[in-house]
């Protein structure tokens, strides 16, 4: 069996910060298992610009922010495994991975980085009825097709769903020649950000129908059309509002999972809101010395707060490799659950240690758009922090961070985030 | 005859809904509905002059792949965006290509370059 002292699994922009930080901080022997032939992730596909704005202060292109990461970790020597799937690991961190070179692989770690990231929701997901035609593609697919393998996946486009990829992909799509008839949203509000239902919708002409879904799917061999419909306040279609769109691809843009099939298979255990794992402010998992971070923790909304989270996992894997300081503090533990109250759908790490020797950024996602509203961070029946917000929406987290010394001074054993004076804004 | 347009401001998430009056010789009279000094100058530019950066692939020959990924390496007027694509879609170029490498000089005389965005081997 191979040694190493830290198998991060997945090379995406999670998983290379956490090498990279892992790496400067000290840890020798680091390895990488990418399932694709390239490092990266999503990203060499997402050739659009807006990456990097917080962490670089400038506008780049997947493909580029990807490749600043990829000269890092060629740079620190760390040893990437390319075209490597990973089929399970265990709580002793023995990690069984195969590829078509070295066949089957045991390598036992003494810390591991989870960081496979999420998955789109398909048609099955959605439970969308009709035939099933060619011509139904995830978007994140039409955009691999388009961007990587320079295929066109058809010319006349409907996208259900408004989400960031959706909109990126109308633009794209129309940019390379076809017709994009609409994009509809289950929801009476966009999913995506401001910027992309601007520059990828209004800038084309291509129409935004909110409040409606796609309720039909017709045609044998192709995609002839799909019924659209509007939805009531409960999200159910209206009878009497079907309306046929001629059309020979159907987009979904409905989604993300985080893919944790092997952290399941590892009894990690799962957060059911998320569907990734528990998580405390060391990004360490319920699994001592297995660490979780980016997209297969919860789905970030940016590439820069993935980044930021892998090099948290890097940094208190390299910690719990030297010091087991991570050990000490879990010795004299406060443990304080982190829970979300009102106005709240979830919040990251669901466990901070009381006595953790830094500050801690709680992540949330709200549930509902707000505007004029209070964050607040409580504990003890008191707020202990409270921020003042003027719109909060669910297409973006938000975050509260609480002082070494607050989380200090918690008796209760738990704190909670929630907002105050709500105003609830349309729904 | 003076024109109205109305805008989503992109600045930050509030989005503000602005309205831009403009002249007949398209100078601005008077741009209300925002709520800061960004979202005021971000009306002036969107109504004056709107520039967006292109981002798309060209084809390569030699390649283990089909495509590498290309961006203006300044934004382009938003009006010379399909034409800038019919261009861009015809080229084709060797491998190797790096990241940074110019594809295309002074794309439409826009004084934009086209540059690589990704690396093809």
């Amino acid at each position: 069996m191979r040694e190493a002292d830290l198998v991060v699994i997945g090379g995406g922009p999670a998983g290379m910060a956490a090498a990279v930080e892992a790496a400067r901080n000290g840890v020798e022997k680091v390895i990488i298992l990418e399932r694709d032939h390239t490092l990266g992730g999503i990203l060499p596909q997402c050739i659009h610009n807006g990456f990097g704005l917080h962490l670089f202060g400038e506008e780049l292109t997947g493909p580029e922010y990807a490749d600043r990461f990829i000269k890092q970790v060629e740079e620190l020597n760390i040893d990437v495994k390319l075209n490597t799937m990973v089929l399970d690991i265990t709580q002793s961190r023995i990690v069984t991975a195969v590829n078509s070179q070295d066949g089957l692989i045991k390598i036992k770690a003494g810390a591991i980085v989870l960081a496979m990231g999420c998955r789109e929701r398909t048609r099955g997901a959605l439970n969308i009825p009709g035939t099933r035609p060619s011509g139904i593609y995830t978007a994140g697919t039409a955009q691999r097709l388009v961007n990587i393998e320079g295929y066109m996946p058809g010319k006349k486009v409907v996208i259900l769903g408004s989400g960031d990829i959706g909109l990126i992909m109308a633009r794209r799509m129309t940019l390379e020649g076809a017709q994009v008839k609409m994009v509809c949203e289950l929801m009476p509000y966009p999913g995506g950000l401001n910027r992309n239902i601007v520059q990828c919708l209004k800038d084309f002409d291509i129409p935004l129908r909110l409040g409606h879904t796609v309720v039909n799917i017709h045609g044998k061999a192709r995609l002839e059309g799909v019924t659209i419909a509007k939805v009531d306040e409960k999200g159910k279609a209206i009878a009497d509002t079907h309306e046929f769109v001629e059309c020979d691809t159907l987009l979904l843009s409905v989604g993300l999972i985080p893919e944790n099939e092997i952290s399941r298979d590892a009894s990690i255990t799962i957060d059911d809101v998320t569907a990734g794992p528990f998580v405390n402010e060391s990004a360490e998992t319920s699994v001592p010395g297995i660490f979780a971070c980016g997209n297969v923790v919860y789905v970030h909304d940016l590439v820069d707060n993935v980044t930021n989270n892998g090099y948290i996992a890097g940094r208190n894997a390299a910690r719990y490799l030297k010091e087991r300081a991570g050990d000490t503090v879990k010795a004299n533990a406060n443990i304080l659950q982190v829970r979300p109250g009102q106005g709240v759908r979830c919040v990251i790490p669901q466990l901070v240690h009381g006595n953790c020797p830094e500050d801690v950024t709680l992540s949330f996602r709200v549930d509902g758009i707000y505007r004029d509203v209070m964050i607040e961070a409580k504990a003890d029946n008191q707020v202990i922090k409270s921020v003042k917000k003027r719109i909060t929406t669910p297409g973006e987290m938000e975050s509260i961070t609480l002082s070494r010394e607050m989380l200090q001074s918690i008796e209760s054993g738990k704190i909670e985030v929630c907002l105050s004076s709500l105003e609830r804004k349309g729904d | 005859m003076s024109k109205n347009t109305e805008l989503t401001c992109i600045v930050c998430p509030l989005g503000c809904k602005l309205s831009v009056l403009q002249g007949e010789d398209d100078s601005i009279i008077e741009i209300s509905g925002h709520s800061c000094k960004r979202g005021l100058s971000y009306a002036q530019t969107e109504c004056i002059n709107p520039e967006r950066v292109i981002t798309t692939t060209v084809r390569i020959r030699g390649g283990q792949m089909p495509l590498v990924s290309v961006k203006t390496d300044k934004p382009i007027p938003k009006t010379l965006m399909m034409k800038c694509m019919k261009i861009i879609n015809r080229i084709e170029v060797m491998v190797p290509v790096k990241v940074g490498d110019t594809i295309l000089e002074n794309i439409l005389e826009t004084g934009a370059n086209l540059v690589a965005t990704g690396n093809a081997t």
